[in-house]
């Protein structure tokens, strides 16, 4: 034993022979190397996904705030109403010179001498035009006030709101600064006495288009999408559902049905530009419908969300079990009920994800709606989806191609929004698939 | 009586139907209902149908027929001296005709008579209530708008009539019919399916609106600018459709926005398909599930984004961005701090453009390389080759079919994406090969053609429509091979 044992293991010691290089190390090499491509590029991904948002982020977070100034604002009687004819002819008072309220207190509160027209001049500049509309409102809703003096916080214009924000290069030449080193030092002394302050921006929800960025707001615009949005719900849903019904459990596997198939992922593929040409052509020049309506809008966007809409719904009820049918059937259940009762209430969850999905879509495109008139400057709101209104993805696209820095913020800020409203909505969905999704 | 009106009686007629077909079908059956052949509820649905569907179909043809019959005696009515002047006058005082009949409503009785009797003029009494004119009405404007209101009140009434006798009568022949045999379950669902056959059609007639649409409006496109010289001509240059003018002479060459919308595309693809090719074969090969998990779901936020925002990210970041690094790589070499990439670009457009496609490839080819089967992998490993040479000796061979399909999707996305490029490449139409200078794309064309001010009869705003068809055909196209390689992709593995 010991001898076999002792002599077994000369058996395996031949000698060692040089291995035999099948460029193993090479090919690990080219292994890790193929696999670090395959991370680099997710990362490139990642990374853009990263500047995107950050570039939104950081250039429109200050948009929430918004500068204002606070003045002891003198309703001189003199100033609106010298001849006192308020009480016969109300419209007086829309027509008053309130600009130059806001001059005087001006140049109370800043110590200028009120005949040096460039100063003054330079001092009325800092405050937004939109005073006019402001002081205006709040004589023409409450007389009461005509004699008094009132704090009213007024909004600041769009580059001293800038300035005040530290986004203006101040070691540009003064010439070419949109802010004048004199109206920084009054900014400073208004800033110490507590009058400027930074405010919430509750304009940048409630206003509507402006072509000064501090009266301009998304409000509008969202009222606009909205209806579009209750449109898109109220059409797509119940075509989108029945159709796919139709195609998923009674359609007879003919020529037809296939052209209705491929038809239907064509679709889903067209390019939005062409529904918007669709809707231009079809809506409002054969029918006759008004441009710029959030009806038109709407009803394009519901045939743009259609395809969406059907394919997710004919996946959802796909995947419902054939037992489930088969039983019903087995009651005594027509078809029609089979489905009605039983397959679509099953496949809901799966419906409704897509459907909120398509809705995400839609409520963030822009090109057709270029097409159909409603790139429009709307400032009031929309009473009813007739009237001329606009959307926010179109609001966006519109502040984009304005040149001042108040609407860089802008336009980042009314994305930023955009956005929450889309995370919101798709979180909506995987909530929903989370919770009632069901594995058969 | 008006339309809503009459809309709201019909369905209270319908509602009332439906109860009392459900209650008669509970007595036909003497409380035992298992007497019944369908449930009461469908006795009821099936009286309402009949009670509110055909009057429902006669109210909508109606509202759409009679203002076009109206129309017709109107036109027919107006003077020879207007009709004679071809079809812009007479549709002019078509218009001022209705926009009289309008006024006049508004006008109280006494203020008519003196309207009428020609001691007040039309146009003050109108001013005064909101109605603005030209100018002083035609001496048979105020006859033709009153004849105008005349036919339209008939015409109302008449409506509401018969919708109404027609829903009465639909309800009392349904409520005769009900029995306890009778098969209303199979009659309601008949109408069921002819509503769910309807509404699978509206897809048929989307694409058929599409086509017919554009295809309209293009042929009369066509008229005035020859086809070859529109998709041959290698000019872009429509000059303004100013109103009136009557379409002064410019030139629509297809080939350079066609070169742009390529162009761009292409770079978008450059860009997009090694990034989101590897992406999809290491989070389908290599990551592991918790990776994976996160990495898809982020991946896929790209393609949330609205376009609109990367056409922003554009305009704000990438665009800027390389416009200053070429200015500083040019001073680095030449010592001439002078950009040689415009700030709008082929490469700003595509690579944005490139950024959103990313996610569009990646999913895409995940889901078709998954779908290779296991069983090709394991004897591929098993023969010991490494991942890297499975990967790229087996399974995308395999996959290839596929993948190819995943891309002309991907590639007919770029080709009618419009945000992006509105705001990234540029409005000049130059055919030229320089990625560094700004050059245009058809759906831009399509957007500047179609914003403000239009006038429909002229070529420079048909040529839109021009534009879109051919925009609509090669996306159709490259969708349509795409889905066939696809489909058939999938049947070879199922």
């Amino acid at each position: 034993m010991t001898e076999i044992t002792a002599s077994a293991p000369a058996t395996f010691t031949r000698p060692a022979q040089a291995r035999r290089d099948i460029g193993i190390k090479k090919r690990y090499r080219a292994e890790r190397r193929f696999r670090a491509y395959g991370m680099a590029a997710i990362l490139t991904g990642l990374f853009f996904l990263f500047v995107l948002l950050w570039t939104v982020i950081s250039n429109g977070y200050t948009a929430f705030l918004q500068t204002t100034i606070t003045l002891p604002i003198e309703f001189s009687e003199q100033v609106i109403d010298p001849k006192n004819e308020r009480a016969d002819n109300p419209a007086k008072l829309m027509t008053a010179n309130y600009p130059l309220l806001v001059r005087d207190a001006l140049i109370k509160a800043l110590n200028i001498d009120p005949s040096n027209r460039a100063l003054v001049k330079q001092a009325t500049d800092m405050v937004s035009a939109s005073a006019r509309t402001q002081l205006r409102d709040i004589v023409v809703n409450n007389q009461s006030v005509i004699g008094t003096t009132q704090n009213v916080a007024l909004l600041a214009e769009g580059n001293i709101d800038s300035a005040n924000k530290g986004q203006i290069d101040l070691n540009v030449a003064e010439a070419n600064r949109k802010v004048k080193d004199t109206q920084l030092g009054w900014m400073k002394t208004l800033t110490e006495t507590g009058a400027m302050t930074k405010n919430f921006n509750t304009g940048l929800f409630t206003f509507g288009a402006s072509s000064r960025p501090e009266a301009a707001g998304i409000g509008v615009a969202a009222v606009g999408s909205l209806y579009m949005m209750l449109i898109v719900l109220v059409l797509s849903l119940p075509i989108g559902v029945c159709a796919s019904i139709y195609l998923e459990e009674f359609a007879p596997k003919n020529k037809l049905t296939d052209l209705i198939e491929v038809n239907i992922n064509n679709l889903a593929a067209v390019p939005s530009i062409v529904y918007g040409l669709l809707g231009l052509a079809v809506f409002i020049n054969f029918a006759g419908m008004p441009r710029s309506a959030a009806l038109v809008g709407g009803l394009v966007l519901t045939l743009m969300t259609l395809p969406t809409i059907i394919i997710a719904t004919r996946a959802a009820l796909k995947a419902v079990p054939p037992s489930i049918r088969s039983a019903a059937l087995g009651l005594g259940a027509s078809k029609m009920q089979t489905i009605f009762h039983h397959v679509l209430p099953l496949a809901m969850p799966g419906v409704l994800t897509g459907t909120i999905i398509g809705l995400a879509h839609a409520l963030g495109e822009t090109a057709p709606l270029l097409l159909i008139g409603m790139v429009a400057f709307v400032v009031d709101y929309p009473g009813s989806p007739m009237e001329p209104s606009t959307a926010l993805p179109v609001q966006i696209y519109m502040w984009a191609n304005e040149a001042e820095r108040a609407f860089v913020e802008r336009t980042s800020g009314a994305i930023m929004i955009l956005l929450v409203f889309l995370v919101l909505m798709n979180l909506g969905a995987i909530l929903l698939r989370r919770r009632f999704e069901r594995r058969w | 009586m008006n339309t809503s009106l009459i809309f709201l009686i019909v369905l209270i007629i319908g509602l009332a139907a439906y109860f009392v077909a459900r209650s008669r079908a509970v007595t036909s059956a003497n409380g035992k209902l298992s007497v019944l052949h369908s449930l009461p509820g469908y006795h009821g649905t099936y009286a309402a149908i009949w009670a509110t569907l055909p009057a429902l179909v006669v109210l909508g043809v109606w509202l759409i027929a009679s203002p076009m019959l109206i129309e017709k005696t109107i036109r027919a009515e107006l003077p020879e001296t207007v009709t004679s002047q071809g079809s812009a006058p007479t549709e002019l005082a078509l218009g001022q005709v209705i926009s009289v009949a309008n006024g006049l409503r508004l006008l109280s009785d006494d203020e008519l008579a003196t309207v009428t009797s020609g001691s007040a003029t039309l146009r003050e009494t109108l001013a005064a209530k909101g109605v603005p004119m030209a100018s002083e009405a035609a001496t048979y404007l105020l006859a033709s708008a009153q004849d105008y209101n005349a036919l339209k009140d008939t015409s109302q009434l008449a409506m509401a009539a018969v919708v109404i006798i027609l829903s009465i009568a639909g309800a009392v022949f349904a409520l005769r019919g009900i029995s306890a045999p009778f098969r209303a379950r199979n009659r309601v669902e008949q109408v069921i399916l002819g509503a769910l056959l309807l509404a699978s059609s509206i897809a048929i007639l989307t694409t058929v609106g599409i086509i017919g649409s554009m295809l309209s409006e293009a042929i009369r496109f066509f008229q005035s600018v020859s086809p070859s010289t529109f998709f041959f001509g290698t000019v872009w240059d429509p000059r303004f459709a100013a109103a009136g003018s009557g379409g002064s002479e410019g030139q629509f060459g297809l080939l350079p926005l066609l070169a742009g919308t390529l162009y761009i595309a292409f770079v978008a693809m450059l860009f997009a398909v090694p990034v989101g090719l590897f992406a999809a074969i290491y989070m389908a090969e290599y990551a592991r599930p918790s990776v994976r998990s996160i990495a898809k779901p982020l991946l896929e936020i790209l393609a949330g984004i609205p376009t609109i925002v990367y056409g922003f990210f554009a305009l704000i970041t990438v665009g800027p961005f390389l416009r200053d690094v070429s200015a500083q790589l040019n001073g680095l070499v030449t010592g001439n701090y002078v950009n040689f990439i415009q700030a709008q670009s082929v490469l700003t457009a595509g690579i944005v453009m490139g950024i959103m496609l990313i996610p569009f490839v990646s999913s895409l080819s995940d889901d078709i390389i998954t779908q290779v089967p296991r069983s090709l992998r394991d004897g591929s490993l098993g023969l010991g080759a490494t991942r890297s040479e499975t990967i790229k000796k087996v399974v995308l061979p395999a996959a290839l079919p596929g993948i190819v399909g995943a891309l002309l999707l991907t590639a007919s996305r770029a080709v009618g994406e419009t945000m992006i490029v509105v705001l990234a490449a540029g409005v000049a139409a130059r055919m030229q090969l320089n990625p560094f200078e700004a050059m245009t794309t058809v759906t831009v064309k399509i957007v500047n053609q179609l914003t403000g001010d239009l006038e429909f009869n002229s070529p420079q705003t048909l040529v839109a429509f021009a534009l879109g068809i051919t925009l609509f055909a090669i996306t159709l196209c490259l969708n349509i091979y795409a889905l066939y390689i696809v489909r058939k992709y999938r049947e070879q593995y199922e």
